[in-house]
């Protein structure tokens, strides 16, 4: 089965990898032509996401297309291979790309940012390695990728090179690079060579092979292993990333880099444990208080921020431990509910750091405390900011609301009444910290002087920025279409 | 050509020893006295390919120097494990040839040329001699020529302080061989015989003595002090800090490495695995030493503000990952070492010529030197970088392979605290490698510096194709994997 270009779903995949590869080295050559350079961008980011959609039509059929690149130890390949998980994240991580390049464009170039080359070099480099996590085989592919994802966007968060970027840079590279080479890889290689085989197979590799007591660690180091889903105590990384410039803030530490976290999370849950295995387990409950801590805590943190990206961060912080708990709820609805998240929370959350990263370009604004009055300069952006809000906050009618009623679904199913009770709470706060930015701008009188009218971001800001919020939207009418595709993890 | 084939393993040796006066007379043609040592670095490599070919395709070859048949005369020997490290030798010694002209003409005098290139023969010479023989006396005597070759090549420096630190070399290398030669005599003493297998096979029956066992601890602590195992390190910091580029380069890649080769050869082929493990334990000894040695120089090279010093405390590291792999005594363990040995070389050796570039450019390598180089010398530092991962033990280099091969072999031995070990200082490398990526590309060149330009292309070359190496070899895991694999089964297998 073929999609809309008629290209086997096997060539989409390497199409898929090998576009944002050769982009990147196009961008890297056309660095003297920015307006070229830029084409070449955006080209790369939209035929990548027709690649990937490409694949799609066969993903829904309950296929799962793949291919095997090449051996790397006996036994061990370098392989691709989509199932449901796989397909979303990386339609979401390219999708968003393509508004994201758009978006980069008249941030970068209104901001006055440097070296815009490296950056939008660095930047296809990191589809590349987000669509590899999204197609991995195997766990060792993925991490493979995971690194890749991580050495790729430290260029990008050091990018300003003064002493806040470059201590952001350092911190960003030594969580992110210290938990997966400390506790991800030593988890990869002790399951090799317990169980011979890293492949993601439906039901987990793990039963049989692997005991319970170590089966309990294993899981630790990989909950903590996967530095990119930002657990408590290791979620210092993403606030430190902050310094980076707003598009990377909003498709990678919204959507690529930290979905890429927890959608290891999931993906190691389901296909390396397997859901039985893991209800089994003495550590998954642990695991999963600790997800809880983290969404609480974070969002209390949120609430305290003044700095709007800092905000964003924290609120990124608990939305990511929605995701791992649902993981760690062990069952089919909060896995579904999980991936579902992925979706509703990229469009929201990208949605929220376009929004900032215009407020700062039409108005230098980074705090919350300056924004009052802000709705009648900027009436779009504040209100693609509602939405976004919204959707993140899970109300109706944006399509957040689905993945957290299956989320809190799962922990009814399960029996968690807690974890039911830290979902609504968690609502409650992301109430408080997202809709005051909004209230403030459009209730207050401005507090900065300001009488002129009507006075927005560039075009190529506020154009992502209003499709993020009307997706967000859309979603909340498109979730069934979403649940289907999802549910074919548990009936592929 | 039969008869040339049949003559491999002396020429292997004999080649690069005869050149080497040659080389000498050429003092006033110093582009001819390059010319012919590279001619002849590329001949030694040509055929360390073909005795490559004979050991895979027919397996041993054992060659009677003089026709004189072993174990009166002496043999040359080649097996599945030293044509391993006799190819990293050859193949070093060609590579760095092309990068040494123009580095050389920078950092040595033009009227020592002719000396140093005839030194560089020698040493060369020296090591593929230790490599190749089968002879206890001869590993003595072929230790010593590359040694006192490699004193007069450091020295050679342009930093006055090169002088003194090979003369710290001197004094550590010598009294490591006395050790070695000691230990050699009693064993000869309670044998009777130098070639190794013969005393492979002769020393079971006096294994009990206490001479032997002399002899064993003479011949682990000289060896130490050759492959600068920690706390025995301490001339190679300097020594490598000193020394012009491409000696540095060149000593890092083989040096440290034919020594690991000759402890490999001596605890597992001549005193037999049983000897040297069951009875006298030397996983005790080496882990510890090998798990302090990873861990206290790579903190120091933490805190280096000269780079080539840094890289030096690194080697002094991955020379303990080696150790450590050897110490498990155990096949997956010592398939680690034997990959590490290769891959190490192309990694460090990478790295130093990338150093080179810089210094032929700016003159200097220390950290604030360094700053926004990035930029001045992209392919350069592109390299570094890309070496300087694989040296962390990133995927899809080199330095990962082992780093995964020493772990399984950490968990198969049951040594979970070991692997976590590993993972934590493979770390440690991460921050030195990064605090020079960080200098090279975040910070500002310091006011007043002039711009440079990107290094020449006949340095750049060399440094590229190791470069490429550590990635090739990095994907392509199975050759040296392989030919590591084989090289365990040899040695665990001792030469009964």
């Amino acid at each position: 089965m073929t999609g809309l270009l008629g290209i086997e779903a096997a060539l989409a995949i390497q199409l898929a990898l090998l576009v944002p590869a050769i982009g990147t080295v196009l961008i890297a050559l056309t660095g003297r032509w920015p307006n070229l350079r830029d084409t070449i961008m955006v080209a790369t980011a939209a035929t990548m996401f027709l690649m990937v959609l490409e694949v799609l039509p066969e993903v829904l059929a309950g296929g799962r297309p793949g291919v095997v690149l090449f051996e790397f130890f006996p036994g061990l390949t370098i392989a691709f291979e989509v199932e449901p998980l796989g397909m979303v994240f990386g339609m979401i991580a390219s999708g968003l790309w393509v508004l994201t390049a758009l978006y980069s464009i008249g941030y970068m170039r209104g901001a006055g940012e440097q070296n815009q080359t490296r950056f939008n070099a660095c930047f296809a480099i990191a589809l590349f390695s987000a669509c590899g996590i999204a197609f991995a085989q195997n766990m060792f592919t993925l991490f493979i990728f995971y690194e890749l994802l991580t050495l790729s966007t430290y260029p990008l968060v050091a990018h300003k090179g003064n002493d806040a970027a470059k201590k952001g840079g350092r911190t960003y590279l030594a969580l992110l690079l210290g938990t997966s080479i400390g506790f991800q890889l030593i988890a990869i290689i002790a399951t090799w060579w317990m169980t011979g085989t890293l492949d993601f197979t439906d039901g987990g590799i793990m039963e049989g092979h692997v005991g319970h007591g170590v089966g309990a660690v294993l899981l630790v180091l990989y909950m903590y292993g996967i530095g990119k889903a930002a657990l408590m105590p290791f979620h210092r990384w993403l606030p430190a990333a902050m310094v980076a410039p707003t598009p990377v803030s909003a498709l990678l530490h919204a959507v690529a880099v930290v979905k890429a976290g927890v959608f290891t999370v999931l993906k190691v849950a389901t296909y390396i444990f397997g859901l039985d295995y893991l209800s089994e387990l003495s550590t998954t409950d642990l695991i999963m208080y600790v997800a809880a801590f983290t969404l609480v805590a974070a969002s209390i943190v949120a609430i305290q921020q003044d700095n709007l990206k800092a905000r964003l961060a924290y609120s990124t912080v608990s939305q990511l431990s929605y995701i791992v708990l649902g993981a760690m709820l062990v069952s089919q609805f909060a896995t579904i509910g999980g991936g579902m998240h992925i979706v509703m929370h990229a469009f929201g959350k990208i949605t929220l750091f376009f929004c900032a990263g215009a407020i700062y370009v039409a108005s230098k604004k980074t705090n919350i405390s300056q924004m009052d009055g802000l709705g009648r300069r900027m009436p779009f952006t504040m209100g693609a900011f509602l939405l976004g809000a919204l959707c993140v906050i899970g109300a109706p009618p944006m399509g957040g609301l689905w993945s957290k009623w299956h989320l809190i679904m799962g922990a009814a199913d399960t029996g968690q009444v807690l974890m039911v009770l830290v979902f609504m709470l968690s609502t409650l706060l992301n109430i408080v910290y997202l809709l005051t930015p909004v209230v403030r701008a459009f209730l207050l009188p401005p507090n900065d002087g300001y009488r002129g009218g009507l006075k927005e971001a560039p075009f190529l800001c506020v154009l992502p920025l209003s499709i993020t919020a009307l997706g967000s939207l859309v979603l909340f009418f498109a979730a069934g279409a979403l649940y289907d595709l999802l549910a074919g993890i548990f009936t592929g | 050509m039969d008869v040339f084939l049949t003559q491999l393993p002396a020429l292997q040796v004999v080649l690069p020893m005869l050149a080497a006066p040659i080389v000498m007379l050429l003092a006033r043609m110093p582009r001819t006295a390059w010319a012919v040592t590279t001619l002849v670095c590329w001949l030694t490599l040509g055929i360390s390919i073909l005795l490559a070919q004979q050991v895979f395709a027919a397996g041993t070859i054992s060659y009677h120097m003089g026709g004189w048949a072993p174990p009166v005369g002496i043999e040359y020997f080649v097996d599945s494990v030293n044509i391993i490290v006799l190819l990293i030798i050859s193949l070093m010694g060609a590579i760095s040839m092309p990068f040494a002209r123009r580095s050389v003409e920078q950092e040595v005098a033009r009227e020592k040329h002719a000396l140093f290139y005839a030194a560089f023969l020698l040493a060369n010479c020296g090591l593929l001699g230790i490599t190749i023989t089968g002879d206890a006396f001869n590993i003595f005597v072929f230790f010593e020529i590359s040694a006192l070759a490699s004193y007069a090549l450091i020295a050679m420096g342009r930093d006055r302080r090169a002088v003194m630190s090979s003369y710290q070399y001197l004094v550590m290398g010598t009294v490591g061989t006395t050790f070695l030669l000691i230990g050699i005599g009693f064993m000869y003493i309670m044998t009777g015989t130098l070639n190794l297998i013969d005393l492979a096979q002769r020393l079971p029956e006096v294994n009990d003595t206490r001479t032997i066992r002399a002899a064993f601890a003479f011949i682990a602590v000289g060896i130490s002090l050759k492959l600068a195992l920690f706390p025995l390190h301490l001339w190679l910091p300097n020594a490598y800090t000193y020394a012009p580029s491409m000696i540095t380069v060149f000593l890092s890649a083989t040096a440290t490495k034919v020594a690991i080769y000759v402890l490999l050869r001596f605890i597992f082929s001549v005193f037999g695995y049983e000897l040297s493990f069951d009875e006298l334990s030397m996983e005790f000894v080496l882990m510890p030493l090998a798990m302090l040695g990873i861990l206290i120089p790579s903190i120091v090279a933490v805190f280096q503000t000269n780079i080539k010093r840094m890289l030096a405390y690194s080697s002094v590291a991955q020379i303990g990952y080696m150790i450590l792999g050897i110490s498990f005594a155990s096949l997956l363990g010592l398939t680690a070492s034997v990959v590490h040995l290769f891959n190490h070389a192309i990694t460090k050796a990478a790295l130093f010529m990338a150093l080179g570039c810089v210094i032929y450019r700016v003159g200097s390598v220390s950290l604030d030197r360094m700053a926004g180089i990035g930029k001045q010398m992209p392919w350069t530092m592109a390299a570094f970088v890309v070496a300087g991962l694989s040296l962390i033990g990133i995927p899809l280099t080199v330095g990962f392979v082992t780093k995964w091969h020493l772990i399984l072999a950490a968990l198969d031995g049951g040594l979970w605290p070991v692997a976590v070990f590993l993972m934590a200082t493979s770390l440690l490398a991460a921050v030195y490698i990064g605090k020079v990526i960080e200098a090279a590309y975040l910070r500002e060149p310091a006011e007043g510096t002039e711009p440079v330009r990107e290094a020449p292309l006949s340095l750049l070359l060399p440094t590229w194709a190791l470069t490429v190496l550590c990635v090739y070899f990095g994907i392509r895991t199975s050759l040296p994997l392989d030919m590591a694999g084989r090289a365990a089964e040899t040695l665990l297998g001792g030469y009964l």
